[in-house]
């Protein structure tokens, strides 16, 4: 069972590579080498700022838009294109189709990340001369951020599983766009009354909350992030994927295929 | 009990699609389906387009889930996951990963079909010789002609070496060449003992390759039988053909049926004037060229049948000829 | 359609629970990490980067900034934090966002400019802030009356809080109170009427709950204060009168033809110690009050919700 799971998600990540859609990669290179020699010319203390902040969210920008523009196409043009026929008439079962693809996207997404962290820290090096301790703290924000494709992921492909690719990119991309501004939302929700707020709350909890991924600038400014936090936001992590990637299965599982 | 196991039975199958907006208008693909194929037999399961057959095939496939019914294929229930492994099929106008080139693609199903690593290694060659495929090592699945697709999906369907072979269309997109070869395929994989179960629109590829066939229409059964039962003689009545394109008199008495095809005439003549008709043609001096029971075509069963499903009370539901 | 089932069953009961196990974690990372968004967020403290920021969606963002500012606030004061640093920045973003978000400006007059632990202490930036608003806004009387607010009761300027109630008395549908107070600051200054009319007019005038709720406290406030004065006034006329300080405060009423003990807004009754000086009996409970405390009383925590 996990040697099908695994076949699958190998030949999702050959695809995406042979997709040249590693290729990103060179775009990210030249915007931070842009981005760290440009930065040259102001002031010492905040190179590392821009360099850090750029870097990192470029990082997830990218990584979030790669995530979500192959995963909304991973099971419906393998159904449209009816390769999913032959796959299918194997004995391997729907949910490890769907798990495989899961794993071949993420795992895809951890390459790309992992080289353009390589870069980032390469451009830190350019600006900065040398590492400090407090550079290390980037780890866990990289970590934060490969724990938010993760849940990106599951979401494209959930949407994959039912829906068109336009509309599975639209919903995925809002939910991403909600999700950073989660925070605000159970805001709203606080300061509201009734049923507003009951319906405030619950979209508040149920839509992924990317802010707390989010450490970015207190990574910036070198700020230290607390042990309990690193091991609640990996438990939600897993916890909302785990959730998402269970509704997807339920709906492919019952799917009729045209 | 010495019988083998038969290795499909469809068990009253059904599929009803819920159309229109407000998904209230039902459509019928498939009306209950009752059908039995027998292992070691080529069956072709025939129909015009969009009777049903690749409704059928999807739904033994586990593609797509029946409204009434059930299966069993070789033994065991259509929706276990296992017996996949004992199975191969052909879809309609594949596509494959088109990044992929043929021996990776191969390489893939074998890994899912749980071929072992050095199993694949030996027989991935070996499958794509068998289809005409040997030398287009490095070329990219995308690259490849209709009829290279098309032998790319046998490779697959046979590659894990299964007992039961579904193809569906197998012929569509070769040219004489290639449909040649796949019938010279498919005979050779009844003589290795395993069943094939295709469909097809195109009867005379069903007429030569089958032991038996199902025709349907419209979602409904018409006739299913063994071909040669199908068809048979016609009662009492035999074909004479003769040189020439000269008709004489005294067979226009003895057949209502004499046309000149080429540079002979053909002649349909009841079996007991057979005799008078030989008499008559030496008598003429005209050579006798071959006498022959008369059979119908599976076409002709093929247009009985569909006419009949267009009178309202008519249920022939697999009768054997 | 037995291993389907199983896949089901178990799919659905993941769903189920890992749903309920991420809510219930949400809400403890809640508790985790209140703060975070905000610093980040006034990690552009620049409100012109902001702007340019938002990509045009200056509306929404100033909502979202302006539920932060209230949120921020609120939940510092509840901790009884000593500084507000980032109120005025995320003031000042707010209104670069929107600068017709009229109950920002209040917001600043009330809470920017009074000191900690009530406020962020920094008059001058309310003062910028209210003509930010003004410059923007320049029909609206209620800003005119915030900033004489912000010159009157913490910078104690009053020319330029008389001035302000001025411009602002001129506008239509004024509240009344501005002429008057612009006429009263004219001639004389830091007495109880002129500051209960000042707090009145921000009660009667806002919808705001914590604005009316602190200037409540402002007017309740302002009795104990007031009361504490003319209670002291009358110890001194009794020790004109009879040479000596009074005994109790039952005494002292009794000389003053009080009809009983005088009792505070709370309804507990003023005390008078041994040196002669009036007290209130619970001054924790008057957190704005500036008299009748014993000598060395440290002010506690602010009871302000």
């Amino acid at each position: 069972m996990s040697a099908r799971i695994y076949y699958i998600a190998r030949n999702t990540f050959r695809e995406a590579v042979r997709d040249r859609v590693l290729y990103n990669l060179i775009a990210f290179a030249l915007l931070l080498s842009g981005a760290a020699i440009l930065v040259g010319e102001i002031s010492i203390e905040i190179e590392r700022l821009v360099v850090v902040d750029l870097g990192l969210s470029a990082l997830t920008l990218f990584g979030v838009v790669i995530a979500i523009f192959i995963g909304i196409g991973l099971v419906s043009k393998e159904i449209e294109k009816r390769t999913l026929y032959t796959v299918l008439s194997r004995p391997v079962r729907r949910w490890e189709f769907i798990v495989g693809k899961f794993c071949g996207l993420a795992g895809t997404l951890i390459v790309n990340a992992s080289c353009m962290a390589i870069g980032v820290f390469g451009a830190l090096l350019y600006v900065g001369h040398k590492f400090g301790r407090p550079d290390a703290w980037i780890f866990v924000a990289l970590y934060f951020i490969i724990l938010e494709f993760l849940i990106i992921c599951s979401l494209s492909l959930f949407f994959s599983s039912f829906s068109s690719p336009l509309l599975s990119a639209v919903f995925a991309f809002s939910l991403f766009v909600a999700g950073s501004f989660s925070a605000d939302l159970r805001g709203f929700a606080s300061l509201a009354h009734g049923v507003t707020r009951w319906f405030a709350m619950g979209a508040a909890y149920v839509i992924p909350n990317f802010s707390t991924l989010n450490v970015i600038s207190n990574v910036a400014h070198q700020q230290p992030l607390g042990m309990h936090l690193v091991v609640q936001n990996t438990f939600y992590a897993l916890f909302y994927t785990t959730a998402v990637m269970s509704g997807a299965v339920l709906i492919f599982e019952r799917r009729n295929l045209k | 009990m010495n019988r083998a196991m038969p290795a499909i039975e469809i068990l009253g199958l059904e599929k009803i699609y819920k159309v229109g907006f407000w998904r209230k208008r039902p459509k019928r693909a498939l009306e209950p389906l009752h059908l039995t194929v027998e292992e070691g037999e080529i069956f072709g399961f025939l129909g015009p387009n969009g009777a049903g057959k690749t409704t059928t095939l999807k739904l033994l496939m586990g593609l797509v889930f029946p409204t009434a019914g059930s299966a069993r294929i070789l033994g065991h229930d259509w929706t276990d996951p296992e017996v996949k492994a004992q199975i191969g099929f052909l879809p309609e106008q594949p596509y494959f990963y088109d990044y992929l080139t043929a021996g990776e693609l191969l390489d893939y199903y074998g890994q899912l079909s749980g071929v072992s690593a050095a199993d694949r290694k030996r027989r991935i060659p070996e499958v794509l010789a068998r289809v005409g495929l040997s030398d287009i090592k490095g070329v990219q699945l995308r690259k490849f002609s209709k009829g290279m697709l098309q032998r790319a999906g046998i490779a697959q369907a046979i590659l894990h070496n299964p007992k039961l072979v579904f193809f569906d269309e197998p012929m569509s997109g070769l040219d004489p060449i290639g449909r040649r070869e796949v019938r010279d395929l498919m005979e050779q994989l009844k003589q290795e003992g395993k069943t094939v179960f295709f469909s097809t629109h195109i009867l005379s590829d069903a007429e030569s390759l089958c032991d038996r066939v199902a025709i349907i229409h419209r979602g409904v059964l018409r006739g299913v039988g063994a071909v040669e039962d199908l068809t048979s003689t016609v009662q009492g009545k035999v074909e004479v053909v003769w040189q020439g394109t000269q008709i004489p008199a005294s067979m226009k008495n003895l057949s209502s049926d004499c046309h000149v095809t080429g540079d002979c005439v053909r002649a349909v003549i009841s079996e007991s004037q057979q005799d008078l008709a030989i008499d008559a043609l030496r008598r003429e001096r005209l050579r006798l060229i071959a006498i022959t029971p008369l059979r119908t075509s599976l076409e002709t069963y093929f247009m009985e049948k569909l006419q009949h499903a267009e009178k309202p009370m008519e249920t022939a539901v697999g009768t054997n000829a | 359609m037995t291993s389907r089932s199983v896949t089901t069953v178990v799919a659905s009961a993941c769903l189920v629970v890992s749903m309920t196990a991420s809510v219930l974690l949400l809400h403890r990372i809640d508790r985790l990490h209140p703060r975070a968004t905000l610093e980040d967020v006034l990690y552009v403290s620049s409100p012109k980067i902001v702007k340019r920021a938002s990509l045009g969606f200056d509306g929404l963002m100033a909502c979202i900034y302006w539920t932060r500012t209230v949120q921020y606030f609120g939940s510092r004061h509840m901790e009884r934090a000593a500084s507000f640093n980032e109120l005025a920045p995320l003031l000042e973003i707010t209104t670069a966002l929107d600068p017709n978000l009229l109950p920002a400006y209040q917001f600043g007059a009330s809470f920017l400019a009074p000191p900690p632990p009530n406020g962020a202490g920094d008059p001058e930036r309310a003062v910028q802030l209210m003509k930010f608003g003004i410059a923007h806004n320049p029909d609206d009387w209620h800003l005119y009356y915030d900033l004489g607010f912000v010159y009157y009761m913490e910078l104690k300027d009053y020319k330029d809080a008389a001035e302000a109630f001025e411009r602002g008395s001129q506008l239509p549908d004024a509240h009344p109170f501005l002429k008057i107070l612009a006429g009263r600051l004219a001639e004389q200054s830091g007495d109880f009427t002129t500051a209960r009319m000042l707090w009145t007019a921000t009660y009667e005038s806002s919808h705001e709950t914590n604005i009316r709720q602190n200037a409540r406290e402002h007017l309740k406030d302002l009795k104990v204060d007031e009361d504490v004065t003319n209670l002291q006034a009358a110890v001194t006329r009794f020790g004109q009168r009879n040479g000596r300080l009074p005994a109790s405060m039952e005494e002292l009423a009794a000389a003053e033809h009080l009809p009983g003990v005088p009792v505070d807004p709370d309804g507990k009754p003023y005390k008078l110690d041994a040196d002669g000086r009036v007290l209130v009996q619970n001054p924790d409970s008057f957190p704005f009050i500036t008299q009748g405390f014993p000598p060395g009383y440290k002010a506690g925590p602010p009871k302000f919700q």
